[in-house]
């Protein structure tokens, strides 16, 4: 992955360049965004969910047990839109979509699809990588919002039914006020729009560096997978510390 | 690029001194040829001898490690010349763009360089699907095709740029016989019709004897003779006549039982 670290941030960059080509390029950005959110919305929704549901049955038998229950809506708010919906939703992604991102483009190339549009003058960056990268960092923040609001509500609805806990919705959501502020949001958005491009950028140019046949598609799609999830949380944790700055 | 430009005569090809190699391995070792504007040169060959490394070369999709070529007295690696030619490859396999129906295919680069309107586009696409002897396919995807469709869809790909410069990289390979003469027919047109420059890469000796003006045979990645069907015919280089009249021997059958 390091090796083509150059590689990435160059057509990264290229892709930004041809950033005001986009509007040209609206319905395969419209096309992929559907893509990304008809394919993964529902598989959001019940992972979220779960993973606010399995936080506060967790964390809420222990904070009930030395009397600290009334925290529970704020610690499982605070992790949930600050790191678990974020990292949790981009890995999700990464597997969902960046793969399938990869599969397409490799298999284009592979087929000699990219040699045909290259020969047509059609730039395979502005006619593949930046629909699907524009589409992404829209889609995925998005996606993680509605993740967001589903965890809040799973580890509410744990909170509330489970025996050991017992918290009402209203105690829960009292809480979750008192502890998550707009910012908290806002930091857990950035990041994951800061993933977003990660995901797509590592994934296109997997699929555009594929050699070789089915096997090497195959490659390329792992690689964009393992790829995209290192780089995940190695910047979870840079762009954590970098926004610790900002919020003191 | 310019599709609506008038098209009256196809570009010249210079090639000098092209070498490359893949891994060490070098697979063109020096090619020299020159193509006419307007002439149908068709490249022979054993495989594997760089035919299509070379096409690859001239269109400009690979880089070559030393050596150039020209178009029209232009280096191909000038990044105004896609720009300022409108060049064109017929793929060996097609390479239709899988996602694309057959229509949006052929009407890409029109609609990608904004040059038409929707119906104008439409219409385009209409006529050269014609051209190639093919109706009712606009709305087909890629893979509903047959081999011969397929091809014949990416030559009408090609024509909708009104190349002056359109190559070919195997157009008669897996296609029956009468297939193949329609495709070769097509050359021909072209050529007459809008004077386009055409390279053919191709092992079918009748298509290449069929259509060619000139002729070079590459082996090993050098050019071994280039000269018109008729020179071809009565030279006595015997890689040459090895591999023009090779045919299958088959021993008489013995009684055995």
């Amino acid at each position: 992955m390091f090796e083509n670290i150059g590689e990435i941030v160059l057509l990264f960059w290229r892709t930004l360049l041809a950033l005001p080509l986009a509007w040209r390029q609206r319905q395969k950005v419209f096309e992929q965004f559907f893509e990304i959110g008809n394919a993964s919305l529902l598989m959001v929704c019940i992972l979220s969910f779960f993973i606010g549901g399995v936080l506060a049955l967790q964390t809420g038998p222990l904070l009930t047990e030395k009397s600290l229950g009334s925290y529970l809506g704020g610690i499982v708010g605070y992790s949930i839109c600050r790191e678990l919906a974020p990292i949790m939703m981009s890995i999700l992604i990464a597997g969902r979509i960046g793969s399938a991102m990869a599969a397409e483009i490799g298999s284009m190339r592979v087929y000699q699809e990219i040699d045909a549009l290259r020969t047509m003058n059609i730039n395979p960056i502005h006619y593949l990588v930046l629909p699907r990268l524009v589409a992404m960092a829209f889609a995925l923040p998005m996606l993680v919002i509605v993740a967001i609001l589903v965890g809040w509500f799973g580890g509410a609805v744990v909170a509330e039914g489970n025996n050991h806990i017992g918290l009402s919705f209203q105690a829960f959501y009292f809480s979750l006020r008192q502890f998550v502020e707009s910012k908290d949001v806002a930091n857990g958005i950035f990041k994951t729009f800061c993933f977003a491009l990660i995901i797509a950028v590592v994934s296109c140019h997997q699929g555009l560096m594929t050699i070789g046949g089915p096997r090497g598609i195959g490659r390329s799609v792992t690689k964009a997978v393992v790829n995209s999830i290192v780089l995940i949380v190695i910047f979870d944790y840079v762009l954590t510390r970098v926004l610790m700055l900002f919020n003191k | 690029m310019n599709a609506s430009a008038p098209n009256p005569y196809g570009v010249s090809v210079q090639v000098r001194g092209l070498r490359k190699s893949f891994d060490g391995q070098e697979v063109l070792k020096g090619i020299d040829l020159e193509v006419l504007p307007g002439e149908i040169f068709v490249i022979m060959g054993p495989s594997g001898s760089g035919k299509s490394v070379l096409l690859k070369h001239i269109i400009g999709l690979d880089p070559p490690d030393d050596g150039e070529i020209l178009i029209n007295g232009e280096s191909i690696q000038t990044p105004e010349i896609a720009s300022k030619y409108r060049l064109a490859l017929v793929f060996q396999s097609g390479a239709l763009l899988n996602s694309l129906t057959v229509g949006e295919n052929v009407g890409l680069y029109l609609t990608e360089h904004r040059l038409k309107s929707p119906e104008e586009i439409s219409k385009i696409v209409s006529e050269k699907l014609e051209a190639v002897g093919l109706k009712d396919v606009a709305d087909k995807m890629p893979n509903e095709l047959s081999g011969g469709m397929k091809k014949r869809v990416a030559i009408a790909r090609a024509l909708v740029i009104e190349p002056q410069l359109i190559l070919y990289d195997e157009p008669t390979s897996e296609l029956d016989p009468l297939s193949a003469v329609v495709i070769g027919e097509e050359i021909l047109k072209l050529k007459n019709e809008i004077h386009v420059t055409s390279i053919v890469v191709s092992h079918d000796r009748e298509l290449a004897f069929g259509v060619a003006d000139r002729i070079a045979v590459i082996n090993e990645g050098r050019i071994v003779i280039i000269g018109t069907p008729d020179k071809m015919k009565k030279t006595s280089d015997p890689l040459v006549q090895r591999f023009l009249n090779a045919d299958f021997k088959r021993e008489p059958q013995t009684k055995s039982l």
